[in-house]
């Protein structure tokens, strides 16, 4: 293996090689370099479509890295501070599940705290483990789910000893971040992988002020969302792995479910932002903390709305937060955030993340500038004095301990029965029902449905919240394990 | 020698003027700022290579867009102009005695420091006693006053660059927001005729629409804007832009001026009915 510095991107530099020799191509993509698409190529542009080429001798191929793929993946595995990093063109959905389907076969346990992300479940669904879920401790004021208090995660492990890991978010949707460091130990005391989903983390590995990166920390596994503060292109992600955990085992099941036809716009966007973040990463978060300080400050300053930080963190179920997450608790308008999330985009041309029953996320990146800054803190007055409301009879939010009636897969592929929502309170679920974003459950498959979950389900689609996962795309009807409840 | 500035109108249209001598080109934090000389125009303001004014013709456009609402309101005292840094809105406004302070907002320091050299015509009152001069994003500014201001002149630039955000309606509403009960706003409110100014100008409209009781709007002609034919927006929370002014009292003043007079200040606002259209499409 060659020399090779942060400096180098080697995926790119092969990419520059192979247009320098201006092959003829007698193979796929049938484009031919754009020219068979002159609409798309119009569209996307020439310098774009003449890297959008297949695996060749050159270019390696991710199915089974052996050059410059390979290189771009050392690299990255130096910049996180791995073992090895995988390129993960799939998103962060793939490296998640890759996590999980590494860690455990059907009948396996696995430790999560219950607001994970819907890809961890599907996970479940494909092979079979169960989940012992931890309720992460709920800010009732803020109507947040937290991290998880490690005397939770310490009961389960007892509880479970024959549990094959623990997931843990690194940080949550809102910023959230557990005691990361103290679970690896833990897991590792009793025989466990630590996997740490950190599709909202990548960051963290290249500033001081952050939260610590997973792996840093004793983790064996993180998934890494590359394309949201690493700057890549979307659907690329990162997963890493630590000494204890087998390259080629981990290889075999992301190929598994990975396309052979790994895209290098994708990859080769990988291999630029892991360069940028490796040489740049600390100018460009001091650049992003700055402007989320500044904004939080204003944004406190209006009145009634809460951008609330580092305040909150209680050495334990909220271990750590991370700084660079812009979210703002609006209930207290007497709007709920989905609500004041509609209003910026209908009436101010504003698109925020998201917004749930209490709270918007404003994603701050790189890509910002100061002016945007100004126009979401001016669109947030603005709404105040215009929209503001009396706050009684909101709803606050509040965990719903889920009832586990049986695995996500038996539930998922279980005889079942179509009913109407509202006669569905006491039957058993058999798929997914979640806001989108953030796309953490509300039910998950094999869960048993409540009166108090179907209250939930009413007010937050009454509100505007988008809710996905159910056959029925229109929400009136919810699949229900056939014979289960009343 | 034949050195020519040009200004892209359109991608198919181009407007150039022969330049006799560059003087002074800077690079902000925000934009390019260009000045120079022509035969035709006198000196010129370029802003990343947009034609801000000329000594030729700046008056059309600095006169409407201060006497206006200046005759229509009463009695207005405290104003606030948004953008504006070549300060020829505010050599207009100093002219009336009964203004008691104007605070100009313009985000780039520089703009203020080479009109203040190279064109005295427009900056020279900047330094009128009655002037604090703010170097600040005007959405940032306008954010924190609350019930202040008898006018606010937005003398923006394009909506796109560093005047983006003074033609939204969070702008628009932090205006109404900053103005007293009997407030009026003025602001440059681009071109009807190519497609692209067009548009900028039916969002702004109705961005004001949404932020104000009372939206006008009123035209100039202004030789060196794409296509000459201009347009103000006059939002207002109580006065109408020509029914119940008081003409008379404003020509007692007897302001010396060469574009505005109260026979055009009505006539200003009888549009075209192309333009009425694209108005009422949005409101």
């Amino acid at each position: 293996m060659k020399n090779l510095s942060q400096e180098s991107a080697p995926i790119l530099e092969a990419l520059e090689k192979m247009k320098r020799l201006r092959l003829v191509p007698f193979d796929v993509p049938g484009h031919k370099r754009g020219r068979g698409n002159p609409e798309l190529t119009e569209f996307l542009g020439e310098k774009c479509l003449s890297v959008d080429v297949n695996s060749m001798k050159m270019l390696d191929n991710l199915c089974h890295p052996v050059s410059v793929i390979r290189e771009a993946e050392q690299l990255a595995a130096e910049a996180f501070g791995a073992a090895h990093a995988f390129f993960m063109i799939g998103g962060t959905t793939s490296a998640v599940q890759t996590m999980i389907l590494t860690a455990c076969k059907r009948g396996d346990k696995i430790i999560m705290p219950r607001n994970v992300h819907r890809s961890a479940i599907n996970a479940l669904i494909l092979c079979g483990a169960t989940p012992i879920y931890i309720d992460p401790e709920m800010d009732k004021s803020l109507g947040i789910s937290l991290g998880m208090s490690y005397r939770a995660v310490e009961e389960a492990v007892k509880a479970n000893p024959d549990a094959k890991a623990i997931l843990v978010n690194n940080p949550t949707y809102y910023g959230i971040c557990s005691n990361v460091e103290a679970l690896a130990k833990l897991a590792h005391e009793h025989g466990m992988l630590l996997l740490a989903d950190e599709a909202h983390g990548t960051h963290f590995y290249f500033h001081d002020k952050l939260p610590a990166g997973a792996m840093t920390v004793g983790a064996d596994m993180a998934a890494l969302s590359m394309h949201k503060s690493g700057g890549s292109l979307t659907q690329s992600s990162m997963l890493l792995i630590g000494p204890n955990v087998s390259e080629g085992y981990v290889h075999q099941i992301i190929n598994l479910t990975q396309t052979t036809s790994g895209s290098y716009l994708l990859m080769a966007s990988l291999d630029i932002s892991r360069r940028n973040l490796a040489l740049r990463g600390k100018e460009i978060f001091d650049k992003v903390i700055e402007m989320v300080e500044y904004a939080r400050e204003e944004i406190n300053a209006i009145g009634d709305y809460y951008a609330y930080s580092r305040e909150l963190v209680n050495g334990d179920s909220i271990y750590d937060f991370d700084i660079t997450k812009l979210s703002i608790f609006t209930r207290s308008v007497g709007l709920a955030g989905i609500e004041v999330y509609d209003l910026l985009r209908d009436e101010y041309d504003i698109q925020t993340e998201f917004g749930d029953i209490a709270n918007i996320l404003a994603y701050i990146s790189v890509g910002d500038r100061p002016k945007d800054i100004e126009r979401l803190v001016a669109a947030l007055s603005e709404i105040r004095r215009n929209y503001r409301k009396d706050r009684s009879g909101m709803l606050e939010a509040e965990y719903i301990n889920p009832q586990v009636c049986c695995p996500p897969q038996e539930a998922f592929y279980a005889p079942k029965r179509s009913l109407p929502i509202a006669d569905t309170a006491g039957k058993v679920c058999s798929e997914f029902v979640m806001c989108y974003p953030p796309g953490i459950p509300i039910l998950a498959p094999g869960e048993l449905i409540t009166p108090q979950i179907l209250e939930y389900i009413r007010y937050a689609k009454k509100k505007g919240c988008s809710m996905t996962g159910p056959e029925d795309m229109d929400i009136e009807h919810l699949n229900v394990m056939e014979g289960s409840g009343k | 020698m034949d050195l020519w500035f040009t200004e892209n109108h359109t991608e198919n249209v181009r407007f150039s003027i022969k330049v006799d001598k560059q003087l002074y080109t800077g690079q902000s934090e925000f934009q390019r700022i260009d000045i120079f000389d022509s035969e035709e125009f006198g000196r010129v303001l370029a802003l990343d290579g947009y034609v801000m004014l000329t000594e030729k013709d700046e008056f059309m456009y600095h006169e409407m867009i201060v006497h206006v609402p200046m005759c229509v309101h009463p009695n207005p005292r405290k104003i606030l102009v948004i953008g504006g840094g070549d300060g020829g809105t505010v050599r207009e406004l100093v002219k009336y005695s009964s203004v008691e302070s104007v605070d100009l907002v313009e985000i780039d320091e520089e703009v203020v420091t080479a009109c203040k050299e190279y064109l005295p015509q427009t900056a020279g009152m900047l330094e009128d006693p009655r002037v604090n001069t703010h170097f600040e994003d005007g959405l940032k500014f306008i954010r924190h006053h609350e019930n202040e201001y008898d006018l606010i002149i937005v003398d923006s630039t394009d909506p796109f660059g560093p005047g983006e955000g003074l033609f939204t309606r969070e702008f628009y509403g932090n205006c109404y927001k900053a103005l007293t009960d009997d407030g009026i706003m003025v602001n440059q409110h681009e071109s009807p005729f190519y497609a692209n100014d067009a548009y900028a100008m039916q969002r702004a409209h109705k961005q004001i629409v949404n932020s104000f009781p009372i939206a006008r709007v009123y035209q100039a002609h202004i030789p060196t804007y794409p296509s000459g034919h201009w347009l103000f927006g006059f939002a207002s929370k109580k006065y109408h832009p020509y029914n119940d002014v008081d003409f008379e009292k404003w020509k007692k003043l007897g302001l010396k001026l060469k574009y505005y007079n109260t026979n055009l200040h009505s006539a200003s606002f009888a549009l075209p009915t192309y333009v009425e259209e694209l108005l009422k499409d949005v409101e």
